[in-house]
């Protein structure tokens, strides 16, 4: 009975023992990342570069679904508000709900699944095919000039496309607002502008920036763990995609929390 | 040449899940040798030369390079180790999104402890691509290249900065007869006109044969038996089996082992 309650014991361990060495490198990763972070050398061309990748070659993406939120939200809060009769309100809920929520959200969401699961890929194919291995042989850190570049893109490019997110959302809902709901631009803009707050504004910019954490280094963490060939490949883009999305819901219900 | 051991493995074990990858491995190189890694796949072959270049930490034993023990530096201290230590990737781990130009100029522009001027730079590269005989591919990528040519251009991309020791991971794996032969006469070359230090792994004996037997001749530009009055070049073979040293000689020792294992590398080209 004791050898049997110690053998579950032992198995539970076992089975633990992956996910706590994986979570142990996830977080030596995000430390030397950071580190490099202020330490040379700095790859500026690379930055550049993947702030053109992973920021401008989101934008129409981001931008479609900044719009499409933005005209559905203005279409749903304007049949829930009608029966109170304040339809004249929806720029303040479109504003709201945008800028808080829905813009850093659905444009985290959108990262991830084009860049989180690009990067993973782009790593991962570097990783089996020893690219990894050649450029440490060559005498570069791989963190230094993989992962350090990819993180500072994303943190400056997610925040100013989840503004331009939150713009074309007010824009798609103001169109609804103007064309189906009969309500004037002044009106609409007017109570969308009234409604936000320095803290909705910092919730919204804050949002992403943390996001951009989760997106980066996740992609590059199931990226550098890759193995096995081109299958391998894949399973660390289908677990870097997913893993990014999770993290992104988590990372917001404690955001929100601490906000509201 | 001296005698000093430029690289030195004492009772070095590697594992993999439990699995030992290498098993208590000895042996030492010294300057100007040349050393050849006979073993059937997953007999360890590679998991040494990334050991000896310090991209996997033994799990126990020490391995000194240079007379620097690699096994305690970190990561950032191995680059002017690893500076000194040119290596050739199996499957060549040319960076795809560059050009071959760029592959080869990497280090010289990324590797702090080697100081290349700016402006020496390119026409470093387009000499060292030359003697790989890869002129005129500068602007090209990897995946433009035929396999032969990727390992030419990987061998360039080590030697640019003429190291002392080279590492060759099983450079004719999947190469036809006569692009194997160019790229061991290639690696013959290297060695014969840099002077340095050669480790190949490969499970062809032929390649050792040819490694052991022949050296470069500079004035003709071609290969010739080194049995004109001065020699073999200096080479020993290592056999390894399943992590295991099972044998360390000349080539006269390893044709007279009766080792079934061991024959089985030199009877096949019989």
């Amino acid at each position: 009975m004791v050898a049997s309650k110690f053998g579950d014991f032992t198995g539970l361990l076992d089975f633990l023992k992956e996910p706590a060495a994986a979570a142990q490198e996830f977080f030596l990763l995000t430390g030397r990342a950071l580190r490099n972070v202020v330490r040379a050398p700095h790859y500026a061309d690379d930055i550049v570069l993947q702030m053109d990748t992973i920021g401008v070659g989101s934008l129409v993406v981001v931008v479609f679904v900044g719009f499409f939120a933005g005209v559905v939200m203005a279409l749903q809060m304007s049949k829930a508000l009608s029966s109170y009769g304040q339809v004249g309100r929806t720029g303040m809920i479109v504003a709201i709900t945008l800028v808080r929520e829905l813009g850093p959200v659905l444009t985290a969401l959108m990262m991830a699944g084009r860049n989180a699961s690009g990067i993973a890929s782009e790593l991962g194919s570097m990783k089996v095919t020893e690219q990894i291995d050649a450029m440490r042989a060559l005498g570069t850190d791989p963190i230094q000039k993989l992962v350090t570049p990819r993180l500072e893109a994303t943190c400056i490019m997610l925040p100013p496309l989840t503004v331009i997110a939150d713009f074309v959302g007010l824009f798609g809902g103001w169109l609804i607002a103007e064309s189906y709901l009969g309500l004037s631009t002044r009106q609409y803009w007017d109570t969308a502008w009234q409604a936000l707050g320095w803290m909705d504004v910092a919730e919204g910019l804050i949002k992403p920036f943390v996001f951009a954490f989760a997106i980066a280094l996740i992609g590059c963490f199931y990226g550098l763990r890759a193995s096995g060939g081109t299958q391998g490949v894949g399973k660390a883009t289908t677990n870097a995609m997913v893993a990014a999305t999770v993290l992104i819901f988590v990372l917001d219900v404690m955001l929100t929390k601490l906000f509201v | 040449m001296s005698d000093e051991p430029i690289l030195r493995f004492e009772n070095v074990t590697v594992r993999f899940n439990d699995v030992e990858a290498l098993s208590s491995l000895s042996f030492q190189a010294v300057a100007g040798e040349s050393r050849v890694i006979l073993g059937a796949a997953g007999s360890g072959k590679t998991i040494l030369l990334k050991t000896a270049l310090g991209l996997i930490k033994p799990d126990s034993g020490r391995v000194f390079a240079f007379g620097k023990e690699i096994g305690a530096l970190p990561e950032r201290d191995l680059f002017q180790v690893r500076s000194r230590i040119g290596m050739l990737f199996q499957e060549s781990a040319l960076f795809d999104s560059l050009t071959i130009e760029e592959n080869v100029a990497y280090v010289l522009e990324n590797q702090k402890s080697i100081s290349c001027p700016p402006a020496q730079i390119y026409p470093r590269v387009a000499e060292t691509l030359e003697f790989v005989e890869l002129g005129g591919t500068q602007e090209k990528f990897p995946s433009e290249l035929s396999g032969g040519m990727r390992r030419r251009a990987a061998i360039a991309r080590a030697a640019v900065t003429e190291p002392p020791l080279m590492l060759y991971d099983s450079p004719t794996a999947g190469l036809d007869p006569i692009t194997a032969h160019t790229i061991i006469a290639l690696l013959i070359k290297e060695r014969d006109v840099k002077r340095c230090t050669t480790l190949v792994v490969t499970y062809r004996y032929q390649d050792g044969n040819l490694i052991a037997n022949f050296r470069y001749n500079p004035k003709q530009g071609n290969l010739e038996p080194a049995f004109n009055g001065t020699g073999r070049a200096r080479t020993t073979f290592m056999v390894l089996r399943e992590g295991r040293l099972v044998f360390e000689g000349d080539q006269d020792r390893l044709e007279a082992s009766t080792d079934p294992y061991i024959t089985k590398f030199f009877k096949q080209r019989e």
